[in-house]
């Protein structure tokens, strides 16, 4: 009896709600971030930005309120959503999801009841539970770094691999990188494991690849945490067939050491967590402005090397 | 509440073995002996494989690198296998692990300035490690006794403390030791002696120890006293608390040791680190033979199981036969079989 009768308050308090919005958004508007918690230097990354921005825009923007929540989980995620939503009463909300498909049931119901929910990096599984979506570009992100390797390698040479988590993030920038490779038929990738998106894990799969093969040219570490696991196990063992560890996502370690010329590291490729803080910037705009959002927004990866490192460098940034 | 061990008569049948008693004991012993022997031949087997699908299995460097890196987690299962043995469990070793190694590197950098020999301040790094350890292990100890709170609850909350603590330590990035304490750091992973690197010596001796400790006194004696049966111990007059508390303390100390031995090979610490390593090491001490409901155990056994698990991924990562995605199916498939052969021993 009691449940039944929560469950009716709560259906009364969003519909309440749902009501109230429209009225109410154009004066002022609450903005819902839900994040993944900084479990990984780019979840890191994420939080930093997610939090640096919701600073900014509310002294920029007179009337808007950002609450940012961080989650440990898919299941948690969805929980904070509806808390969002009913507790916090926001009308808008950027989610970046844990997964896709676990997230876009609730996300969902958000949107039905007139939140608008701009997600960004991993698209719902459900495209019309979204009013917006921006990512970084992941085939992209292969893209550009098979093709700054084939072409310091000069088209030449042994490739090994690292591959993060098993997703489909992953899966688009391996196959664009393997495509890319298809092109160069001196270019021999000799395996691709996954280290993912870990520096330990990173070390042993280097370790092994390097008891395995005697003449490695390129290692694409695909990652910059996975780089460092990568160039440990390379100087432990002290082999000097490898020239080029490539890494990616853009850390500021790693950026500094292309500024400072380092041998190995000789290019990076930008995946940001910033682009967290684009998202926001863009919802927050559009929605005081009460502007459309354009439908998709795909922030490129591009290529760092040392000629622009020093754009991309943010020593404030965790990541 | 519970009085100290002594060698009164209430002691008696722990410690020394009446007559009749003394022929099953033996048998016991020899059982246990071979029961020991069996994940060894799963470690055989399994190494065979790996010569005959790369050459380069059995090489130096390789059978090197693949101990080395077993290091962490068989000395931290060393001392899970006494927890386990006494009924109780670990959850939290993995971001135990990770929060001292975050503290160590954080206090050795702040520590730098002060002092001109960059050695001194990793001494003081070791130190503060292992005696975090000390102080971690004695507050789990503390709670499940004196606060009568199950282990696995206790160790379940501590697990998401330390790595939360961590993970705001950093900032949600990375802790990064300072240049030139890395280098004066770095022979402790990296750095071997008579040949052989330097965490295996210590793994080795945290190894012995341990046997020792577990078959040769009477602190091990009681363990298995109080994981067979917590009761019967308790009317022997076993101080059951005092020997509880010292094994989460041992236990603590040993993650102390790995994080020490671990800190150097990246020189850094993130919300990453260790991550998982309290199922490892729990698999390789359950691996080794050790029963999970308490009693009775192997050291030797441990240190078999936890090789045996780094030898499964070093073989994956070795060959490319079986799709990546499939990794951790033949990890579990190898760990039921090795189980599957322990088997009727209860």
């Amino acid at each position: 009896m009691n449940r039944r009768l929560f469950a009716l308050t709560a259906l009364a308090l969003g519909l309440a709600s749902s009501i109230a919005t429209p009225a109410w958004a154009q004066k002022k508007v609450v903005m819902g971030v839900s994040i993944p918690a900084a479990t990984h230097g780019w979840t890191g990354g994420v939080v930093y930005w997610a939090k640096r921005t919701g600073e900014e825009l509310e002294k920029e923007i007179p009337g808007l309120k950002v609450i940012v929540k961080t989650a440990g989980s898919a299941s948690e995620q969805a929980n904070q959503v509806q808390d969002l939503a009913t507790v916090s009463k926001i009308d808008t909300l950027v989610i970046l999801p844990f997964e896709s498909a676990p997230l876009t049931q609730p996300v969902a119901q958000l949107k039905n009841k007139g939140v608008f929910v701009t997600v960004v990096d991993r698209g719902l599984t459900d495209p019309s539970a979204q009013n917006a979506y921006i990512a970084g570009d992941n085939p992209g992100f292969g893209k550009v770094a098979g093709e700054y390797m084939a072409k310091a390698m000069n088209g030449k040479g042994n490739v090994v691999i690292l591959r993060g988590i098993p997703t489909v993030i992953d899966n688009e920038r391996v196959d664009a990188f393997n495509a890319v490779m298809k092109n160069f038929p001196d270019i021999k990738v000799l395996d691709a494991k996954h280290g993912n998106w870990n520096r330990d894990d990173a070390f042993k799969v280097m370790q092994d690849y390097l008891t395995r093969f005697k003449e490695i040219d390129a290692v694409w570490a695909s990652d910059d945490d996975m780089a460092v696991g990568v160039q440990k196990a390379i100087e432990q063992a002290k082999r000097s067939d490898i020239k080029l560890v490539l890494g990616g996502a853009g850390s500021k370690d790693y950026i500094k050491k292309v500024m400072d010329g380092d041998k190995l590291v000789t290019a990076d490729v930008t995946y940001s967590p910033s682009m967290i803080a684009d998202a926001m910037k863009l919802t927050a705009h559009a929605r005081a402005k009460g502007e459309p959002l354009a439908e998709k927004t795909i922030i490129p990866s591009v290529l760092i090397t040392k000629d622009n490192a020093k754009k991309y460098y943010v020593p404030a940034s965790p990541f | 509440m519970s009085p100290a061990p002594t060698d009164t008569a209430a002691v008696a049948p722990l410690d020394a073995e009446p007559g009749p008693v003394r022929k099953p004991r033996f048998a016991g012993r020899f059982g246990r002996r071979l029961v020991g022997a069996r994940p060894l031949i799963g470690l055989v087997v399994v190494c065979i494989a790996g010569q005959l699908l790369n050459a380069d299995f059995g090489t130096w460097d390789n059978v090197m690198n693949v101990l080395t890196r077993t290091a962490f987690i068989g000395i931290i299962a060393v001392g899970m296998c006494f927890v386990i043995i006494g009924g109780g469990i670990d959850l939290s070793v993995g971001s135990m692990a990770a929060l001292i190694a975050g503290a160590e590197i954080l206090l050795m950098n702040a520590l730098a300035p002060h002092f001109s020999s960059p050695i001194t301040v990793v001494l003081f790094g070791l130190a503060a490690a292992v005696a975090m350890g000390v102080l971690f292990g004695l507050a789990h100890g503390l709670l499940i006794t004196k606060g009568s709170i199950e282990p696995f609850i206790v160790t379940l909350g501590t697990l998401g403390i330390f790595r939360a603590v961590l993970t705001w330590l950093a900032d949600g990035g990375a802790i990064m030791l300072d240049g030139a304490l890395a280098d004066a750091y770095a022979p402790l992973y990296y750095g071997s002696l008579l040949g052989l690197p330097a965490p295996l010596w210590v793994f080795a001796a945290v190894a012995c120890a341990g046997g020792f400790l577990l078959n040769g006194t009477r602190y091990g004696r009681y363990v298995q006293a109080i994981g067979s049966n917590e009761q019967v111990a308790r009317y022997a007059a076993v101080a059951v608390d005092r020997v509880k508390v010292v094994s989460y303390v041992l236990l603590g100390a040993c993650v102390g040791v790995a994080t020490v031995l671990y800190v150097p090979r990246l020189g850094s610490a993130s919300p990453t680190t260790g991550l998982l390593w309290e199922l490892e090491a729990i698999a390789a001490v359950i691996v080794g033979g050790t029963a999970l409901k308490g009693g009775s155990g192997s050291v030797f056994g441990t240190v078999v199981g936890a090789v045996l698990l780094s030898v499964i991924s070093n073989i994956l990562n070795l060959t490319s036969i079986i799709s990546v995605y499939l990794n951790a199916a033949v990890q579990g498939v190898v760990i039921i079989i090795v189980a599957f052969l322990q088997r009727g021993r209860r």
